[in-house]
């Protein structure tokens, strides 16, 4: 039977070229195995072989992201791995950040199963869990024995194309990835026994830790609002009748942009909504409940402010999923900066 | 208030010449359903047709599904002030059961939000219905009725049906009885005075038009929350009314078989002394919210409770009365337990609920709503998959020319109910 | 969606009926919508004390859009 092919990613310090004097070296790749990858090899066993090592230095790899990831995937590209691994990182930041960007492209852009190894308080762990299988290790290279089993047990399984377990069972970073299976009791009777625990004041697992959601500065506000320009966005699920880009009417994954040049209100005949989470009687009788055109144009004609982009955006906010409405915020942002908007009215229904 | 409720098991549904249930079958009579069906003039036609566990059959567009049951003695109908009489109350006495079979209700879609049961086949596993005898009535509305009038001719058909095969179970003997007992409140919390009080939140979709529930008739929009007796929802006090996301709108089945009723029954003088259920309701304007929230902290104050478990349906903003109620009862002093269902995008990666509060520590997860699934041609499609796309879970170009699509689960009914009743669960990966 | 617009330095005023969820996403200007299915205006009230509403709701986020704010507001 041929070999599983392993292609092993480290940087400058661990292949032992040097130090933060020698971060700045360029990519090169070599027919060897190089410092950790000895540990890797033998706990991997005699079905696999580390046919190259990737050796990069942080300071180049950070300095030149794009550039140094095109450069690295071709190397490994070429010798066609089953499985790839970065690192172990442990606690070093650039480094770990250069495993997190290199295992993210070459399962998305090669599609070969990846894996690395992190401390938990590398910032690469945050940048990239939801990406990138980072098995948890200790702080430093003392602690790679400790984290070898695991990580070739997850190549021996990638390689396999065996179930990878939950985060507990094989030793990597909780992903925060939702992901369903089928409990021994019923959701029900969990509940029942996590309250008994929790009234006698006995440990419980909740399923779902509770989240935090990241926040932005608010921006500055409008200076001259007689000469600002003004956009409206709705999650509201308005659109055009027929519904033409076909938007879900449920966790949606994508938004319109409709045109109401020369329109003084949103007229019925015209536009209705297709948000599946609310009553829509009253919006599809006069959708400037959720879209105020009619107010904003009068409010235009008499110069209490600049002027009316337009068009409008829409999408549907029932149960759309938060990456989805990150990515329709960012998209639509930048289209608006680009046509030089002040402000934004965001109608949510 | 006490109830025996009395169970005859159903492993068939066959068509006879007349309605009764021998060895476990249940014969119907389809000319005298249908006749009951179009009794109402908003209904232009129905027929009847059976789907069985196993069968590669689809059912889909569906709307209700419900569970024929009779009130045999105690007083009161079943489904009281909806096609019941609204008084006395229900709860009481002996209500029987013909557990195993369920009528549902399938007609061309009112919103988005009506969904889809596999008799056979991967999205099987998912649905409690795939593993019961259905008996549909497939119903078309009389002209171009208002949405809302034909939702509700089709949830009354739905209920008529149940209530008439329900008939045929009064006089039978039940293969299994069980009681359910909750005493007035002294009494009750005198009875286990060394176990801690629980109580049940029961939030009601109550959203508008279309995305309603109905407690003794009354549209659960216009309540303020109230105390219950668990055994007044074995006997049909609270009707689905509301076409919310299929996977988890609280069917009316679901209703008369509520999971946390029923496991807090089983725990009930072992380890807690279950005191009754607290109705609320999901309404659209912050001031209800609000208000109702903070009448739930004070009713479970009231109560004494020591404990309680609340659930939801549907999502997005029903999220921010389960974490107000989840809040201000902790901060009354009683410990509280949710139970839900997750939405976190179909990679699993984005924020499962659409509002959160620190109190929220302990959660029993129904599931995640967004994963997808292929769901295989059948042989055999009651109703029509014309509008797969358009129901919740399906997008423009999901269906394949052959019949076989793929979905999120949210499309089918009842696969992430929010109120415990499956097994399935999501985790962090 | 309004995090994705503000980050580009566009102040943004949310609309929006369930104010705690506007919290929770990190909306910075929030005014409380009427109702979830409408919020700008008010139906039950009739066209014409609705728009009148409606009116005032958009001046209001317009006056809004020009008030400085260093946290979470809802006006």
């Amino acid at each position: 039977m041929a070999k599983f092919r392993v292609v092993h990613y480290i940087n400058q310090f661990f292949a032992g070229l040097g130090g933060e004097e020698k971060a700045d070296l360029r990519p090169e790749i070599r027919d060897s195995v190089l410092g950790p990858g000895v540990a890797l090899k033998a706990s991997l066993g005699d079905d696999y072989e580390i046919v190259a090592t990737v050796i990069c230095g942080d300071n180049y790899f950070g300095e030149n992201l794009d550039e140094a990831t095109d450069t690295i995937l071709k190397m490994i590209e070429e010798y066609k791995p089953d499985v790839f691994v970065a690192g172990p990182a442990f606690n070093a930041g650039r480094y770990g950040v250069a495993c997190g960007t290199i295992c993210k492209a070459v399962e998305e852009r090669l599609g070969i199963p990846s894996v690395t190894g992190m401390y938990v308080e590398n910032p690469g762990v945050d940048m990239f869990r939801k990406d990138v299988i980072i098995v948890e290790t200790g702080n430093s290279a003392a602690k790679l024995s400790a984290a070898m089993p695991k990580l070739s047990s997850l190549v021996k399984k990638m390689a396999n194309k065996e179930e990878i377990l939950g985060p507990k069972e094989e030793g990597y970073h909780e992903r925060g990835i939702r992901v369903n299976y089928f409990a021994d009791k019923r959701g029900s009777e969990r509940a029942i026994e996590m309250l008994v625990n929790k009234l006698k004041g006995e440990e419980y697992h909740t399923d779902l830790p509770m989240p935090v959601f990241d926040r932005v500065e608010p921006a500055a506000p409008i200076k001259d609002i007689k000469k600002a320009k003004i956009a409206v966005v709705t999650s509201g699920g308005i659109v055009p009748q027929g519904n033409p880009d076909h938007i879900e009417s449920s966790n949606a994954t994508k938004w319109g942009k409709y045109d109401i040049t020369g329109m003084d209100r949103l007229s019925a005949d015209e536009f209705t909504t297709i948000h599946g989470g609310y009553d829509r009687q009253f919006a599809m009788q006069n959708p400037n409940v959720v879209v105020p055109l009619d107010a904003l144009r009068q409010l235009e004609k008499e110069g209490e402010f600049g002027e009316l982009v337009n068009y409008f955006c829409a999408t549907t906010g029932t149960g759309t999923a938060t990456a989805s409405a990150a990515k329709f915020g960012s998209e639509i942002g930048q289209m608006l900066i680009d046509e030089h908007v002040d402000g934004v009215i965001l109608v949510s229904t | 208030m006490k109830l025996e409720l009395g169970k005859i098991f159903i492993k068939d549904l066959q068509f006879k010449d007349k309605t009764y249930v021998e060895n476990g079958v249940l014969y119907v009579n389809k000319e005298e359903v249908e006749a009951l069906v179009l009794e109402d003039d908003k209904l232009a036609s129905c027929h009847l047709e059976i789907a069985r566990p196993g069968e590669s059959v689809r059912i889909t567009p569906v709307k209700d599904v419900i569970e024929p049951r009779v009130k045999v003695s105690g007083g009161g109908e079943i489904f009281p002030g909806v096609i019941g009489k609204v008084s006395p109350t229900v709860g009481s006495g002996r209500t029987h059961a013909l557990e195993g079979c369920c009528v549902v209700t399938v007609g061309k879609i009112v919103g988005f939000q009506e969904g889809v049961i596999d008799m056979s086949g991967p999205a099987a596993e998912y649905c409690p219905f795939s593993k019961t005898c259905n008996l549909c009535v497939v119903m078309e509305p009389n002209g171009e009725l208002e949405t809302h009038v034909y939702e509700k001719a089709a949830r009354l058909a739905g209920l008529k049906v149940a209530n008439y095969l329900g008939q045929a179970a009064k006089e039978l003997v039940p293969d299994e009885v069980e009681t359910f007992e909750t005493k007035p409140i002294f009494e009750q919390a005198a009875m286990y005075p060394d176990l801690p009080k629980v109580g049940y939140i029961h939030m009601l979709q109550s959203q508008g038009l279309l995305h309603d529930t109905y407690y003794y008739g009354v549209d659960a929009k216009q309540i303020v929350p109230t105390i219950m007796y668990p055994t007044e929802i074995m006997d049909g006090a609270i009707v689905s009314g509301n076409c919310v996301a299929p996977c988890d709108k609280v069917t009316t089945f679901h209703h008369l078989h509520n999971p946390v009723i029923e496991d807090c029954y089983k725990h009930h003088g072992k380890d807690i002394n279950f005191m009754g259920v607290i109705l609320t309701n999901e309404n659209v304007f912050l001031a209800d919210k609000e208000r109702h929230s903070d009448m739930v902290a004070k009713l479970c104050q009231w109560m004494q409770l020591d404990g309680v478990l609340i659930t939801e349906e549907g999502y997005g903003n029903p999220d921010t009365d389960l974490m107000m109620n989840c809040h201000k009862v902790e901060l009354a002093g009683t410990k509280v337990v949710l139970i839900t269902d997750e939405f976190p995008g179909k990679d699993g990666k984005s924020q499962s609920l659409a509002d959160t509060c620190k109190e929220a520590d302990a959660l029993s997860s129904c599931g995640q709503g967004n994963a997808t699934l292929q769901f295989p041609a059948m042989d055999h499609v009651i109703g029509t998959q014309d509008y797969i796309e358009m129901q919740i879970g399906g997008w423009a170009g999901c269906v394949n020319p052959d019949g076989s699509f793929e979905a999120e689960l949210q499309i089918i009914i009842a696969s992430t109910i929010a109120n415990g009743y499956n097994r399935l669960a999501a985790r962090g990966y | 969606m309004v995090k994705g617009i503000e980050k580009y330095g566009i102040p943004v005023v949310h609309m929006a009926t369930v104010v705690p969820i506007s919290l929770t996403i990190g909306a910075n200007r929030i005014i409380p919508g009427v109702g979830i299915p409408y919020p700008i205006g008010d139906p039950l009230q009739g066209e014409k004390d609705s728009y009148k509403l409606r009116l005032k709701m958009v001046k209001k986020a317009l006056e809004v859009l020009q008030t400085p704010v260093t946290e979470q507001t809802v006006f």
